[in-house]
């Protein structure tokens, strides 16, 4: 938000805009309100409104395939999530999955933010390919990652190539989860090390030339320098990818179909299957909002947690 | 710059002070090893993806695979264009980015300016509100969407009601709806037009110009970065998205690209040759889009980071 602050001064300068019942104000008021609209509308009925039209199917039971309107159950659909057995085990799945992913694609792309941030020949094209992964749809690398796993790809080959014995990777209910996070933790390094690299960039090069005065070495200029500068970037990195992490899907799809056994099932993979497998609409809308609670409130504690550490 | 070289006697050229002058020169081949080393690892998958896709299937089945195809074969993108379907589904990706693009160029556009240059009573508020709904899931609002999208009134033979029929579910408008205007792009270009010094449109008021010239005229120039952003999230929101079209499209005729690779691994066995090709195909727009306009596309990743 600094640069929101930065871009203040200035407007302060020009005059009494904000408020002023005057003429061309009140104007140019109307015309922001015209400029906006169309936005302000259409998010309204296709962002807001589906919040609490789903908060109200959650409060029903619903299926599409009734010919009448959702039935009021009051809190019933979430009582009945407690004792499930099947959603409990998704948020303990999906829990896993983003406490593996998390420390691996942040620390990582960390360690390739520095390196990137070198002055070196081409350096542009290194990022570029570093980055890629993140630019391409997770469809199609599932696919690709697909294969990697499969009794024939390369991952088994490598095995066979050490004299080790292949594995069914994504068919073993004991390693479907791993593999499909190291899938997912080389897929969100490129766009961390970006986020890394302006947070890199955004350190004044004073402190370094401060700190180098000082007499202090790499180690110490990366502890008091670098990775104080980077803590913005680091609560926002941690932050978008425990929300983005928590509601893994199409991986999951095309990866394991949440098996075997049930032991890749996240809850948003859960919610889909519950909602257009077994038309179950108030049901799967409340396991929606349990998730959406829980994302909120562990991205919320990412954010107070990194941000009070000094 | 010349205060820059004298301040740090290792530095050669000027134009290295940016990031490198934590070790100035030094340990080069150290870095280029780590970055090459980092960079194959990375791009290996794709390597794979390239390679089999130019494999006749006797080579994809095989217990050793090799980097590159013995016979390469065009055999695999003829299958997955055809059976596939991924020649439609790509027409239909194409017509559905567009519209949502020009959509995101024009809306957000406009209330994001609205929202930095002419703010008006309440607008903060809202703002903040556009900003939240990023925040929420999209499991949360898919059910209400889809009820939403089959409830329009008088499409698809719904009443004026949106009862009776099955509104926009299974065609092309059902699948823009949810990504005409988005939330991100809104704050990506409030935060830019903040950056604007608002003395630009003073003067062309002072001159007479009307809101909408100040705009069109002074501010829009400046924003093709913007534009560019903007554009390269929209066309990505819809070119990789999979649950939506999985939910409210049935028919081979809507199908979106990744609903049709995601199409190749039904039933037990994946046919990776088709499949691949496929990728290959699916990707290669996104890879030119991004290296056409790499800087924005960065640029914009970036700013939602450090500012938001």
């Amino acid at each position: 938000m600094s640069v929101i602050t930065l871009a203040r001064p200035a407007a302060a300068r020009v005059g009494p805009r904000r408020p002023g019942p005057s003429g061309p104000s009140r104007r140019r008021r109307l015309v922001g309100l015209a400029f906006a609209a169309p936005a302000i509308v259409y998010l309204a009925v296709f962002q807001l409104f589906p919040v609490l039209y789903g908060l109200y199917l959650s409060l029903t039971g619903y299926s599409p395939l009734d010919r009448g309107a959702p039935r009021f159950v009051g809190l019933d659909n979430y009582l009945a999530l407690a004792d499930s057995a099947a959603f409990l085990q998704s948020l303990k799945v999906t829990a896993q999955f983003v406490a593996e992913v998390l420390p691996f694609a942040v620390g990582i792309a960390l360690g390739l933010a520095l390196l990137a941030n070198r002055k070196v020949r081409g350096i542009g094209l290194w990022r570029a390919g570093l980055f890629l992964p993140r630019i391409v749809p997770l469809t199609a690398v599932s696919l690709i990652w697909l294969w990697l796993y499969s009794p024939d790809g390369w991952f088994n080959s490598l095995l066979a190539g050490v004299g080790l014995q292949p594995h069914d990777w994504l068919l073993d209910e004991d390693t479907a989860l791993h593999a499909v996070a190291v899938m997912r933790v080389w897929k969100a390094l490129g766009g961390n090390m970006v986020l890394f690299l302006a947070g890199l960039q955004a350190i004044p090069k004073t402190l370094y030339e401060a700190a180098a005065l000082d007499g202090a070495g790499a180690w110490a200029r990366f502890r008091h320098v670098t990775l104080p500068g980077l803590r913005p970037v680091m609560v926002y990195v941690i932050t978008v990818n425990i929300v983005y992490l928590a509601q893994s899907f199409a991986e999951i799809f095309i990866l394991t179909g949440g098996g075997p056994l049930g032991s890749t099932t996240t809850t948003n993979f859960l919610i889909y299957q519950e909602a257009f497998q077994n038309n179950q609409f108030g049901s799967a809308s409340a396991m929606a909002f349990v998730l959406f609670a829980l994302i909120f409130a562990f991205s919320y504690a990412s954010m107070r947690g990194i941000g009070r550490r000094s | 710059m010349k205060r820059a070289g004298m301040k740090r006697p290792g530095m050669k050229r000027a134009g290295m002070e940016q990031a490198g002058m934590k070790q100035p020169g030094t340990r080069k081949p150290g870095t280029l090893i780590a970055l090459g080393i980092a960079t194959i690892l990375v791009l290996m998958p794709f390597w794979w993806m390239a390679s089999m896709a130019f494999k006749p299937e006797a080579e994809v089945f095989t217990q050793e695979p090799r980097l590159l195809p013995a016979q390469p074969t065009l055999g695999n993108f003829a299958v997955a264009l055809d059976d596939g379907n991924l020649g439609r589904a790509m027409l239909n990706s194409t017509v559905v980015a567009l519209v949502v693009v020009v959509a995101n160029c024009v809306f957000a556009l406009l209330a994001g300016y609205a929202f930095a240059k002419l703010p008006f009573r309440g607008s903060g508020l809202i703002f903040m509100a556009i900003v939240s709904t990023t925040m929420v899931p999209v499991a949360v609002t898919l059910i209400p969407l889809f009820l939403i999208t089959k409830g329009i009134p008088l499409a698809g033979g719904n009443d004026l009601f949106g009862q009776g029929g099955a509104g926009l579910i299974d065609t092309l408008a059902g699948l823009t709806l949810p990504h005409l205007i988005g939330p991100l792009n809104v704050f990506l270009a409030r935060q830019f037009f903040l950056g604007l010094a608002d003395e630009l449109g003073e003067a062309g008021r002072v001159d007479g110009a009307s809101e909408l010239t100040v705009f069109w005229r002074i501010y829009l120039p400046l924003a093709k970065p913007l534009v560019a952003t903007v554009a390269v999230f929209a066309f990505t929101a819809v070119w990789d998205d999979f649950l939506w079209p999985l939910v409210v499209t049935s028919s081979a005729e809507t199908q979106t690209v990744q609903l049709a690779l995601s199409r190749f691994l039904t039933g037990g066995n994946v046919a990776y040759g088709p499949a691949m090709a496929g990728s290959v195909l699916v990707i290669l727009p996104i890879l030119a889009v991004f290296l056409f306009n790499q800087r924005s596309f960065i640029a914009g990743l970036s700013e939602g980071g450090v500012k938001g």
